[in-house]
């Protein structure tokens, strides 16, 4: 759907590799081009017209995200530079001051890079004790299988509530009210389903929430952390610098900003965030739900059409997300990878940032496809058809 | 050389590789390489013994070029004096360079000979033999060097 919107979208070029990045529909990219071209100006520090315009459109972007993912209140919005800066924010700037030496962390072996090393990094650090919640047969994660895990030490559970490999979707409400009986806190990352389904952290009950706008139409260098107020106020910044202070005297005085400008230190990406909210805008005047519906129609075709190869294994049929990940028998995912960069299909070969993962599927690399509103069937059929005549591939990569 | 006989010998290299597996003995440098931007993963293992290369073995996970190639260069370097392995290393990287090199010294992997006109498979050609010069750094540094 909406394909002139987003002029990468070429006939010839097939993009399949959404949970990396996705394009920008030209709303987004006028946004950017508008303040580059039109009121270039700091924010926060507006004594002129274009500068309190400035001012306006970021702070409105909050608003627009507050909106977007149903939280209480805007300044429980910060502007960071991704999902992994906003996850390390989380665990190194309120985590480390929150936890205590023996808590334990439950993680799986599923998340992304950016949702175990700050973790890992805190536990040499501190003596907090990271432990994996065991998947499912499916890889999936299971209250029972969370339940099965927690002691009366454990105080965070942090999960992605998609994951980038698996793209299964994990039962965050029923999670959200176990731990919160138990006294647990929900870190959520959120780069995953926030482009793709319906966010509410009211609902969910979710402390703590990252994303990245990249993954969602928006520019590169936005993310966002959402983070219930109470916490936010107790959290240390994790930056310090000029926008977020108030005053600093040679006498060592100082006070910081209110809660949010007080995380965001230095010069802010400006377009980044602007763009954000043509993002968001864009994807509500489309609504999520229609996107998830088209992405599920386009899943559950895919996968029904990848069972007609017959050399082809998919190692996530149960998910209910747009990311299948797959293998040609006896074929290293990077050789497919380019086998399909020949036809200008874009796939990702690889871990996926995720390796651990691995012991669970049992094969270290796949080849992942992930989709999004302006992939089509057609498109889908064009893959098929490589993928069948995939029996000369050494001829085309070798 | 004919491409289609080159690409039957990657083939058959990769589907049946010489000496694919790990060898954690004491007696083995172990050197690993990989691709910052892609997911091959090699560990090379060598034995020297006497100055020479007395045996060589490899392991991991990586595409039908690197494989291949690993597998042909291991088969080559066993025998090799540390002197031989230097110029083996310096006429292949000349070779994938595109510079004046010695054909003689380079046996069966002459037939990645135009692998650099793919940029982006050149790096997984060269996987083997930064493998091997690492191996050859940790021996010389004092490393293990059976007498
Ligand atoms: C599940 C998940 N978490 C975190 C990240 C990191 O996002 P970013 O690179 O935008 O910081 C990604 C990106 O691949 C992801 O898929």
């Amino acid at each position: 759907m909406n394909r002139e919107d987003f002029l990468m979208c070429k006939d010839a070029l097939i993009y399949l590799d959404n949970g990396a990045t996705t394009f920008k529909p030209k709303q987004v990219i006028n946004k950017v081009v508008d303040y580059y071209t039109k009121y270039t100006a700091n924010c926060h520090r507006g004594d002129y017209d274009i500068s309190q315009k400035v001012d306006f459109e970021y702070e409105s972007t909050r608003e627009v995200v507050r909106k977007f993912i149903n939280a209480d209140s805007r300044e429980e919005i910060i502007f960071t530079s991704g999902t992994t800066e906003s996850l390390n924010m989380i665990i190194f700037s309120f985590m480390r001051h929150y936890l205590k030496k023996g808590d334990e962390v439950l993680i799986t072996k599923a998340e992304h890079a950016s949702n175990v090393l700050p973790w890992f990094e805190l536990e040499k650090e501190m003596g907090i004790v990271v432990k994996f919640i065991p998947l499912t047969r499916d890889y999936k994660v299971t209250l029972d299988n969370v339940k099965a895990v927690t002691t009366n030490k454990t105080k965070v559970i942090s999960l992605a509530y998609i994951t980038n490999v698996i793209g299964d979707v994990r039962p965050i409400k029923e999670i959200s009210e176990f731990a919160h009986q138990n006294n647990i806190l929900l870190c959520v990352d959120g780069a995953q389903s926030v482009p793709h389904m319906k966010t509410d952290v009211l609902r969910d009950d979710i402390d703590f929430l990252a994303f990245s706008a990249h993954k969602m139409l928006g520019p590169t260098g936005v993310g966002i952390l959402y983070a219930k107020k109470k916490f936010l106020e107790v959290m240390p910044p994790f930056k310090y610098g000029g926008g977020m202070n108030i005053k600093f005297e040679s006498t060592k005085e100082l006070e910081y900003k209110e809660v949010p400008l007080r995380f965001e230190a230095g010069t802010q990406n400006i377009a980044g965030v602007l763009g954000l909210k043509a993002a968001i805008e864009y994807i509500e005047s489309i609504g999520i739900e229609k996107i998830r519906e088209h992405e599920i129609k386009l899943r559950e075709y895919l996968i029904k059409r990848l069972k007609e190869v017959s050399n082809v294994t998919v190692y996530n049929e149960a998910s209910e997300s747009g990311i299948v990940i797959f293998n040609l028998d006896k074929i290293f995912a990077e050789d497919t990878a380019n086998y399909l960069n020949h036809y200008h299909i874009c796939v990702r070969a690889g871990n996926h940032c995720t390796k651990m993962i691995k012991d669970d599927l049992g094969v270290k690399n796949t080849c992942r496809i992930s989709l999004y509103l302006y992939n089509t069937f057609e498109e889908i059929d064009k893959l098929i058809d490589v993928l069948k005549n995939s029996k000369n591939i050494y001829d085309i990569i070798l | 050389m004919d491409s289609n006989i080159k690409r039957e010998l990657m083939i058959e290299n990769f589907e049946n590789p010489f000496h694919k597996e790990s060898k954690n003995g004491k007696e083995f440098i172990k050197a690993n390489t990989y691709n910052a931007s892609c997911i091959d993963n090699i560990d090379l293992y060598v034995r020297i013994k006497d100055g020479k290369i007395y045996d060589a073995y490899f392991d991991g996970e990586a595409c039908a070029i690197t494989i291949s190639a690993t597998s042909l260069m291991v088969k080559k370097i066993i025998g090799m004096t540390l002197q031989e392995a230097r110029n083996f290393i310096t006429e292949y990287y000349h070779m994938v360079n595109f510079e004046n090199y010695d054909k003689t010294k380079l046996g069966n992997l002459l037939i990645y000979e135009d692998i650099a006109k793919q940029p982006s498979r050149k790096k997984c050609a060269l996987l083997p033999v930064q493998a091997l010069e690492k191996s050859l750094e940790i021996c010389e540094e004092g490393g293990k060097n059976d007498k």
